[in-house]
């Protein structure tokens, strides 16, 4: 007899399940819903656990900026935020890009702008992105449910270690406090974490350069690291694509509602597909282009008034004919009925 | 029948409250209306908002009220002030919008001598986000992030002490508590007409949050007095 290794989890707690089969022993944070009980979660773990280091920071800034002091000294250490706190945690993760560092942190979506509302959008996608003064050296993943949250949190610290970029796992509160039966037993192997000082040798980090041509040489190195690991990093889903003649653009949660609405359209006999990037960046454009090749339609599904439609835009740029649609909504839900009505009134007209 | 009296700038329409039963922001926010009344500062008077359940009396007052970003408050009001000199800008916020992540804005409020009057409400947590500790946390004292009352200090954060540290001559600092409103009110007062005067005020007031520390009415009231050993009530600088 098979066994069920399911749990029923809320996505933050998959989430800290995911941290600790990951090897993390570091957590700085502040509290801000819908994360919070990520931050409160790892204080109880850490009350029982002398091996884990908690600290509650006074800003989110601050918890950054400690968690790139954890990682200057040998840590596996992350943090969470959301909203107004992931435009404070820019700071620190633009410091993390400079000097390449493994920052992982959890971002729970919700609506924007301002404290907006407390549980869900995807508006923080270019935030995540390109949020700092520079150039969005970060790797940006995409969950669109629990299983993959928990797969994509331990890989997020393998690609961070792996790479040393900084990592983002850019959720929603759905995903964060949605309890669902997920299998959290799956690991993989952790890669130890060394420190960048106390090793011997003196190494002095900076981010500040005197000169244009100092800087360019430093940021074409990255760019050169970037788009080699980027190679290896990127990940995407095309589903039913094939022959499809609309393929609906989606990712994180509404990723998710589109699949089903697409498997039952499909069993209506409509010829339609999905493709859904796993990773935001960097972005998987061969696939994305890949998957658009037949289309006659394109029908982009977001949380927010054109973050991913304008990706999509621009990676079909000149590849395709099809006609652009757009079911945006944002800050709000996307149902597997509001898609399934949107693809009727497309293919129907 | 006898009708609550209830001030005159509160806007009828905010009704039901949007607290949980035993909050001390209903005690707070009626008795700051009163002292709006009675001082009939209401037509100049600018209320400025901050994160955590004070956001919640965004449309409490017939007041422009702006609510702000979280430790934001204090120099937003700040710059309402400076451009509109004649206006009375009152700021409120929570322990970790004050004594957190706003610290540095409050301090440099404070010393800049900003004739801005901030009140700041000490219920030793982060209740908006279920109960998480603050500055004020005191030692051993268990909150969603202290388990067991590990992680706590040892010393309390004594957030008016530490601006009386920096502030002009005129300033006024005090603590309040909601166990005590007439006390509470007076000081209320004496922080609006410092403003007045042109002068920085801050009142802290130790307030009650039965929903998070998990308390009956007997208990809310009792470790609110248990917070007023730590957090000395009266005036610290005028």
């Amino acid at each position: 007899m098979k066994t069920d290794n399911r749990e029923l989890l809320t996505g933050n707690e998959v989430i800290l399940r995911a941290a600790i089969a990951a090897g993390a022993d570091f957590f700085a944070g502040y509290p801000i819903t819908p994360t919070t009980e990520i931050l409160s979660g790892w204080a109880k773990l850490a009350a029982k656990d002398k091996k884990l280091e908690f600290i509650q920071m006074e800003d989110e800034t601050a918890s950054g900026m400690a968690v790139i002091g954890a990682l200057l000294a040998g840590k596996k250490a992350w943090t969470t935020t959301a909203g107004i706190g992931h435009v404070l945690m820019q700071d620190p993760l633009s410091l993390a890009e400079s000097l390449r560092l493994p920052f992982v942190m959890y971002v729970g979506q919700r609506g924007g702008p301002s404290t907006g509302t407390v549980i869900y959008s995807q508006q923080e996608l270019t935030l995540a992105r390109y949020g700092g003064n520079g150039e969005g050296l970060r790797i940006v993943y995409a969950p669109s449910n629990a299983e993959e949250l928990y797969e994509l949190t331990q890989k997020a610290f393998d690609t961070a270690w792996k790479y040393r970029f900084p990592v983002i796992i850019l959720g929603d509160g759905y995903l964060s406090k949605t309890l669902s039966p997920v299998d959290v037993s799956k690991t993989i192997p952790v890669i130890e974490s060394q420190p960048y000082f106390l090793n011997g040798q003196i190494k002095n980090m900076r981010n500040c350069y005197s000169i244009e041509e100092e800087l360019a040489e430093h940021l074409n190195f990255l760019f050169r690291e970037f788009a080699e690991a980027s190679r290896e990093i990127v990940l995407s889903e095309s589903y039913k694509t094939t022959d499809a003649e609309l393929v609906v653009f989606a990712w994180g949660s509404v990723g998710f509602a589109a699949k089903v609405a697409v498997a039952k359209l499909r069993k209506q006999g409509l010829k339609v597909g999905l493709f859904r990037p796993i990773t935001m960046r960097p972005f998987d454009s061969a696939a994305a282009i890949k998957a658009a090749s037949k289309a006659k339609h394109i029908l982009v599904a977001e949380s927010s008034a054109g973050h991913f439609g304008r990706i999509v835009r621009e990676t079909l740029a000149g590849t395709s004919d099809a006609a652009f649609i757009r079911l945006y909504k944002p800050a709000e839900a996307i149902t597997v009925e509001d898609i399934m009505e949107k693809v009727a009134e497309v293919l129907h007209d | 029948m006898i009708e609550p009296r209830i001030p005159r700038v509160v806007n009828p329409e905010t009704k039901p409250s949007n607290f949980c039963p035993g909050c001390g922001y209903g005690i707070i926010l009626k008795t700051l209306g009163q002292v709006i009344d009675e001082m009939e500062i209401a037509p100049r008077t600018v209320f400025g908002i901050d994160i955590g359940c004070n956001l919640l009396a965004w449309d409490y007052y017939n007041l422009d009220t702006i609510q702000t970003h979280h430790g934001r408050v204090t120099s937003t009001i700040t710059g309402y002030k400076r451009a509109q000199r004649q206006s009375v800008t009152i700021g409120l916020a929570g322990d970790g919008g004050l004594y957190a992540i706003g610290l540095q804005s409050l301090l440099h409020t404070a010393h800049r001598d900003e004739a801005v009057t901030v009140i700041g409400v000490n219920n030793s947590i982060y209740a908006m986000t279920g109960g998480q500790s603050a500055p004020t946390t005191i030692y051993h004292e268990i909150t969603d992030t202290t388990p067991g009352g590990e992680f706590t200090n040892k010393r309390p954060f004594l957030g008016p002490e530490l601006v009386a540290d920096v502030v002009e001559k005129g300033a006024f600092v005090a603590r309040a508590s909601v166990n005590n409103i007439p006390n509470m009110k007076m000081l209320m007062k004496r922080a609006i007409e410092t403003q007045l005067a042109g002068h920085f005020a801050l009142l802290e007031i130790v307030s009650h949050c039965p929903t998070n520390w998990r308390t009956d009415a007997k208990q809310t009231i009792e470790f609110t007095d248990k917070l007023a050993e730590t957090y000395k009530l009266g005036v610290i600088c005028e």
